[in-house]
């Protein structure tokens, strides 16, 4: 739209025929999603930089391992096969381990914040002056935690093991000793392919209503959402202990949150990640518990938009 | 065209009553003043049109809910909530690019040519910004947006005198024209008044008074009365008298009602000096003269 330089005649029929011609300037629905993802991963560059941080510190660490390494291949043979995997292994599974829980803290902590901190900056008012609904904006925050988190946790994770092995090979190579059994006792492609279904199982489908509760808390939360967002679930636990003897809402909530048995470990594929490690997808898409969750989740999320509706600044 | 349409507009947070019912009918092309004190219902009154707080009573804006259908709306409404909305984490260049992603009517360029023209740069962050210079972001972004109407709730509120007269001469003649619709609320009545087409006074959640700017030259005069003529000029009713400088100060309805002989201007000439009140002379006038209800509407709507 450039009329308004224009002298006025012409302006005004083109201005004229722009707000008559019902041609709201077309836009796909997605570009205000991504833009919306963009601008969150802006604001909040703690979804890179934590996982990185971890890995970078995770790598220096490293270094001292690397010292020990030509030691530990020349005695290798001497070790129970069962122990050869894990004396080599550990690290590795420490690596996937240490940035997993990185981006899993950062979940929390930005879960929490991003409704409410844009209430209380008042930033809010310019938000809500562009055309992006309140819906698309909570998709939008909820895709950080359960799609960018996990898919960054992967992708780092990936490179730090890559880095590793590659550091490794470098100096067993300068040592004259053989790479071989680094590369096979390791397989890192099939623990990171559990690791990948991990990610998508647990973190993404098992705990999405987790997520949702806490972007509703950070939604409608005054103030203090950390505590809103456990101090109620607490007080019913409590409740239903001291009325009922019970605590079936409490189990409820640590089976969610920790998987817990051994079918759900071969469900979700719980941490440490062997080779080996028997998957059961089926078993996961089937159990009640996974679509029940997510029931809840989508419920939460549309409760979380609708609020955000009435919210201004706090 | 109607821009904003209401009809019994309402809005009460528990027992106080922040809208009583008013009525609006804004056309296309007008610039509306909101003139009222604190608490008078203003801001309640443009947040339900611009879809941020639910009402009662009927209200259109551009043919649409804006309750309901906020963010379609936005489509063709740009609204400058206050001076400090900006989110102070984001740099100039991540909001040009975001309000290009998001907003189809957002011509980047033109936010760009605007802010050459001020001491902002693309790399700054809002955080490293002066007031008076995330003011002129904001309206930078505004004004690249083709908009129908704009809402601007006490825009520069803490600016220093320049950047104010700043923001409304490029408002008037970098965006306005008369295809747009202006709707502005401000303390600072005497800096917009030559600005303003229109004026609305509101105060308790009711409209006062809601005229045009001509209506309020022909109908309104201020007149400082000769000393020796006060007498005769309290005669004729004015509806407010106020002193200056040892002079009184007497301001006349013409239009009034109220009075059986009409007063006319040659006649109030003879008594002193004529000119038209200001803004928020009229406006403290209207109010003491009118007390809270009794809506005065002459003209029933801005036309």
């Amino acid at each position: 739209m450039n009329t308004q330089s224009n002298p006025m005649p012409e302006s005004r029929d083109s201005q004229i025929n722009d707000s008559q011609g019902i041609a709201p300037a077309s836009m796909s629905a997605t570009r205000p999603f991504y833009w919306s993802v963009r601008r969150e991963l802006w604001e909040n560059r703690s979804i890179y930089i934590a996982p990185l941080a971890i890995a970078g510190a995770m790598l220096l660490g490293f270094l001292f391992v690397l010292f020990h390494l030509p030691h530990t291949m020349r005695t290798f043979s001497s070790l129970h096969p069962a122990q050869q995997r894990d004396a080599l292994a550990e690290p590795y599974d420490f690596a996937a381990g240490l940035v997993m829980g990185a981006a899993f803290l950062v979940s929390i902590f930005y879960s929490l914040e991003c409704l409410y901190g844009e209430r209380r900056d008042r930033s809010i008012l310019f938000w809500k002056s562009m055309p992006v609904s309140d819906l698309t904006t909570v998709l939008a925050k909820v895709s950080i935690p359960l799609l960018v988190l996990p898919v960054l946790a992967f992708v780092i994770t990936m490179a730090t093991q890559f880095i590793m092995l590659l550091l490794s090979s470098v100096v067993l190579l300068a040592s004259g000793l053989s790479v071989a059994p680094l590369w096979t006792q390791l397989q890192l492609h099939q623990t990171l392919l559990i690791l990948l279904y991990h990610l998508v199982t647990a973190h993404m489908l098992w705990y999405a209503p987790f997520y949702a509760w806490m972007l509703l808390v950070s939604a409608w939360a005054r103030r203090a959402p950390f505590l809103w967002a456990i101090v109620p679930p607490l007080a019913i636990g409590v409740f239903e202990k001291v009325a009922f003897h019970s605590t079936y809402f409490v189990d409820l909530l640590t089976d969610r949150f920790s998987g817990g048995s051994d079918a759900m470990d071969s469900m979700t594929g719980n941490f440490p990640f062997h080779p080996g490690m028997h998957l059961d997808p089926g078993a996961f898409l089937t159990a009640p518990g996974l679509w029940f969750g997510l029931i809840v989740a989508a419920a939460l999320l549309a409760a979380a938009a609708r609020l955000r509706r009435y919210q201004g600044p706090i | 065209m109607t821009v904003i349409e209401a009809r019994g507009l309402r809005k009460t947070f528990g027992a106080t009553v922040a809208l009583d019912g008013i009525d609006l009918h804004i056309e296309e092309g007008r610039i509306l003043g909101l003139i009222g004190p604190n608490g008078a219902g203003k801001t309640t009154a443009l947040n339900a049109i611009l879809g941020l707080t639910p009402y009662q009573g009927e209200l259109r804006v551009l043919g649409r809910d804006p309750w309901t259908e906020r963010d379609q709306l936005m489509r063709d409404v740009c609204f400058i909530a206050d001076v400090a909305v900006l989110p102070r984490w984001i740099r100039v260049s991540q909001a040009l690019e975001y309000v290009a992603g998001v907003h189809p009517r957002f011509d980047r360029a033109k936010a760009e040519g605007f802010l050459a023209k001020t001491n902002i740069r693309l790399g700054n962050k809002v955080r490293e910004l002066s007031k008076g210079m995330v003011a002129q972001l904001h309206l930078a972004l505004v004004m690249a947006i083709d908009a129908r109407l704009l809402v601007l709730d006490e825009p520069t509120l803490g600016l220093d005198i320049l950047y104010r007269k700043q923001f409304y001469d490029s408002l008037l003649n970098d965006y306005f024209d008369r295809t747009r619709t202006i709707v502005v609320t401000t303390h600072q009545v005497e800096e917009i008044q030559n600005v303003l087409t229109d004026v609305m006074f509101i105060n308790r959640g009711r409209i006062v008074l809601n005229c045009s700017m001509e209506e309020v030259e022909s109908r309104y005069l201020e007149v400082m009365v000769h000393p020796e003529q006060l007498t005769a000029a309290r005669a004729l009713k004015p509806i407010y008298e106020r002193q200056s400088i040892g002079r009184s100060i007497l301001l006349f309805d013409l239009k009034s009602d109220l009075k059986l002989d009409r007063v006319d201007r040659h006649q109030l000439a003879a008594l002193g000096e004529v000119r038209t009140p200001g803004i928020a002379d009229l406006f403290v006038a209207v109010l003491e003269n009118k007390p809270g209800n009794q809506a005065a509407q002459p003209q029933g709507a801005v036309r």
